[in-house]
């Protein structure tokens, strides 16, 4: 987008020539409160509506998750859990609107080939671009939270944009807009986490002892965070990873080591025989050997013409 | 004693031959892709190949060709590559091979001790690239593994693809090094001098086997 200044992209070393990094300027943020979500599924509709995207009919098995998962097409999904609560023997019943976490440190971005597929935004936005990408599926095995989904139709990866088409024009996302209960915030970072606090004393006052924001450290923090009423448990929210979550090691050995190792030993290994032979020179068959070959031969065979 | 009445030893058949160079070419083209897929600073080497999406739809064919291939070629030199005392020798004395003298290491078959690990390294790593470029290919199989285990993967390979990359290096260094060695693979035959520098028992056996005399 025009208004939008890149900071990082993918496959590309150092970031953008001139870019401002990430911290100096605002950052946005969606805030998802978990408490106040009715489970409407409004901000799936919306999401839909403003991408232009159309969701196949699918089929019912008795859960309310609908779809059944993230696809190319929808790229916020609604997730339910009927959690038994073991501290109060109460049924809690856990929603939540699942989608991309717009990281601070992307593993989508660390681990895309193809230069500039995925560019972060210095307001933290992280977007798919879809001319560069090459539907390999490595944001995939790089993205902590299994967000990025490959369309078999265009074989090209999707998900949430975090609108930033709207974004760039002053407006917020299209499924907090249409969010009837304002669970989803949307603003800077600063002001989501200061809102993310009163919520906090709020829940904490109404006995969830353990509410709190889930803005995970390990990937330098989200630009999509939730406000939970069991921050201490975020698996049970429909497997959320824990606070702890962070870019794959595999992938980070994948990206950094093995890279750079990788392309120094076949490089190391071209030298060296490139040292060698001029160390050594060509290993040739003398004059001495055709003779004694030919004698070994004993003159069996026929020479050739 | 011209190149022209050098008397010749068959060294490779017509299928052999063809065999290992649609496995070389297959070879050399998933190098090309696989790197150009794997440091963002070799991504413009996908133009070879149509762009990078052609370039991440056509490798895993190419290996599929690679894997058939070279198993055409396992099974025909398997045997001739086990390894034996002799080879144990070759490797103490590698040091003075290295410098092209290979007077002191012990009269050598078909293959000596460094052919038979680049045929051994290439039969391991191919066989972990297939396996690992299956589960990475997830235009076909996506839904058979779990993204855990595609992150393994896609790191064994990488690993794996460097490996044989630098065994590939190896082995047409040593094919260029060791003057003589190309025309086994280009018209089938080396010199008998080749063959009694290099290869001397693969030479007796030929000349006790005169039942397949050479051309």
């Amino acid at each position: 987008m025009a208004t939008l200044e890149i900071a990082r992209q993918s496959a590309t070393r150092g970031g953008i020539t001139g870019a401002l990094p990430l911290k100096d300027t605002f950052e946005v943020a969606k805030l998802i409160d978990v408490s106040k979500c009715i489970g409407c599924k409004a901000c799936q509709t919306a999401c839909l509506e403003w991408n232009d995207l159309r969701e196949t009919v699918g089929v019912n098995v008795g859960v309310y998750d609908n779809p059944h998962d993230l696809t190319e097409n929808s790229w916020t999904l609604m997730r339910y859990t009927e959690w038994d609560n073991p501290e109060t023997g109460r049924l809690e019943w856990l929603i939540r609107k699942d989608g991309c976490m717009h990281c601070a440190d992307p593993g989508c971005l660390k681990a895309c080939p193809s230069p500039g597929a995925i560019v972060q935004y210095t307001n933290g936005i992280v977007d798919f671009q879809k001319d560069a990408c090459i539907g390999c599926g490595y944001c995939v095995k790089g993205c902590p939270f299994n967000i990025p989904r490959i369309s078999k139709a265009t074989e090209k990866a999707y998900k949430c944009t975090l609108c930033v088409d709207r974004v760039s024009v002053g407006q917020g996302p299209a499924c907090a807009k249409a969010c009837p209960t304002q669970a989803i915030s949307f603003g800077t970072k600063a002001q989501m986490k200061d809102l993310a606090q009163k919520r906090i004393k709020d829940l904490t006052s109404r006995g969830y002892k353990n509410a709190g924001l889930y803005d995970p450290p390990g990937v330098g923090g989200t630009h999509v965070m939730y406000v939970l009423h069991h921050a201490d448990k975020p698996q049970v929210y429909a497997s959320l990873p824990g606070n702890d979550v962070k870019i794959s090691p595999v992938v980070e050995l994948w990206k950094g080591v093995t890279k750079y190792a990788g392309m120094g030993l076949i490089a190391f290994a071209a030298v060296a025989g490139a040292v060698h032979h001029l160390i050594v020179g060509a290993n040739r068959v003398t004059e001495h050997d055709e003779q004694e070959g030919k004698k070994t031969l004993d003159g069996k065979i026929k020479e050739s013409a | 004693m011209s190149d022209g009445f050098r008397p010749q030893v068959s060294r490779y058949t017509t299928g052999a031959r063809l065999n290992h160079w649609v496995t070389a070419i297959s070879l050399i083209l998933l190098a090309i892709s696989g790197l150009a897929l794997f440091h963002p600073s070799l991504f413009g080497l996908t133009a070879l190949f149509g762009g990078g999406s052609n370039t991440r739809a056509l490798h895993p064919w190419i290996g599929v060709v690679l894997f058939f291939s070279f198993l055409g070629l396992f099974f025909r030199f398997w045997k001739l590559n086990l390894w034996n005392k002799d080879d144990a020798k070759w490797m103490a004395n590698l040091d003075s091979v290295m410098k092209g003298d290979e007077e002191k290491v012990p009269e050598i078959g078909k293959y000596n001790a460094g052919q038979k690990m680049v045929f051994w390294g290439m039969s391991i790593l191919i066989l972990a690239l297939i396996t690992s470029g299956v589960v990475i290919w997830d235009q076909y199989f996506y839904a058979y593994t779990t993204i855990d285990q595609k992150r393994i993967a896609v790191l064994v390979h990488a690993v794996c693809g460097i490996g044989a990359i630098t065994i590939w290096i190896v082995h047409v260094y040593a094919a260029i090094w060791v003057r003589g060695t190309i025309s086994a693979m280009t018209k089938g035959t080396v010199t008998a001098g080749w063959a009694y520098r290099h290869h001397r028992k693969w030479l007796r056996e030929e000349a006790r086997n005169k039942a397949t005399p050479a051309e």
